[in-house]
């Protein structure tokens, strides 16, 4: 089997590739989103840390 | 025995033992899963054979399937930390109930979306209002809805009572989706994998389906305590425990 015939999925390619396109940035979304939002929490605890540590 | 479940049922509901125990977990959990991901893509795309009558388009059974398993297993997972969280007031319990919602909204919307790709070239539509996909599509909405009410709720707990309550009422349209397809038989085709007479599923074709199927529920498991976590520590903030993390100071 051929790369060529291999990516035209006996003729569905757009169809499976496009599927498989969606699955993976639907992953990579669910890994990505909760990520980003534990570095902005974190950041928050450490400004309020910093601010009351200057109030002192 | 029961001394020690209970022992560890209680860590669990201790907000820094949650913490913890979930970061020791979530790496081996997505890394599996991913592990998994890879084998039965690979599997399904490269090794299972041609089907005979859809061709080389029925390989989006791979996300297609899993996906929807997923979409209402997430949804069972987070009605019945809504049903502990409202019984026992367990905060713990409230924090998992909410966290489902936005990853079971991805995977409905990726069984949705995929189901509507394959549709296309099979039934020559995106869409119908077959019965399958309708009450599918309305699972979507019950976890926008549940998402949306814990944003328009200040209070946490108050907010997780709502959400507890509403996880569970849509609880109602699991067996819905699921036996949509004897009730009401319009264009989606019933089950596959637990058709045992001819025609029934080749073991090849199986068998990276099945591996799918167990690796996006792994997935899930690691995205659920990311955003778990997540939202622990957010609640949170100002504790002792929370001040006091090595990664916020």
């Amino acid at each position: 089997m051929s790369l060529t015939e291999f990516l035209r999925m006996g003729g569905y390619g757009g169809y499976v590739w496009s599927a498989y396109g969606i699955a993976t940035a639907v992953l990579v979304w669910q890994l990505t989103a909760p990520i980003a939002h534990r570095r902005r929490i974190l950041k928050q605890i450490k400004r309020r840390k910093r601010r009351e540590s200057r109030r002192q | 025995m029961f001394r020690a479940l209970v022992n560890f049922y209680h860590r669990l509901g201790s907000p820094p033992h949650f913490y913890r125990i979930s970061g020791k977990w979530i790496p081996w959990l997505i890394g599996i899963a991913l592990v998994m991901i890879a084998i039965g893509w690979t599997w399904g795309l490269i090794f299972a054979p041609t089907d005979y009558e859809q061709g080389d388009a029925y390989r989006i059974i791979y996300i297609h399937v899993p996906a929807a398993w997923l979409s209402m297993f997430a949804y069972v997972c987070m009605a019945a930390a809504g049903a502990m969280g409202l019984i026992w007031r367990m905060k713990m319990a409230e924090v998992m109930a909410v966290t489902a919602a936005p990853i079971g909204a991805g995977f409905t919307f990726l069984a949705l979306a995929s189901g509507s790709i394959w549709g296309k070239p099979m039934w020559g539509t995106w869409w119908v209002w077959d019965a399958r996909l309708t009450s599918e599509l309305v699972l979507l909405f019950l976890y926008l809805g549940v998402i949306a009410l814990d944003n328009a709720i200040e209070d946490r707990r108050i907010a997780g009572r709502a959400v507890g309550i509403l996880a569970l009422v849509g609880v109602v349209n699991i067996p819905i989706i699921h036996y949509s397809v004897q009730w009401w038989y319009t264009l989606h085709q019933g089950p596959t994998v637990t058709k045992f007479s001819s025609p029934s599923i080749y073991w090849s074709m199986l068998v990276p389906l099945l591996i799918m199927g167990i690796a996006f529920m792994i997935f899930f498991a690691g995205a659920w305590l990311m955003r778990a976590r997540n939202e622990l520590l957010r609640r949170e903030a100002s504790k002792r425990w929370a001040r006091e993390l090595p990664e916020a100071s």
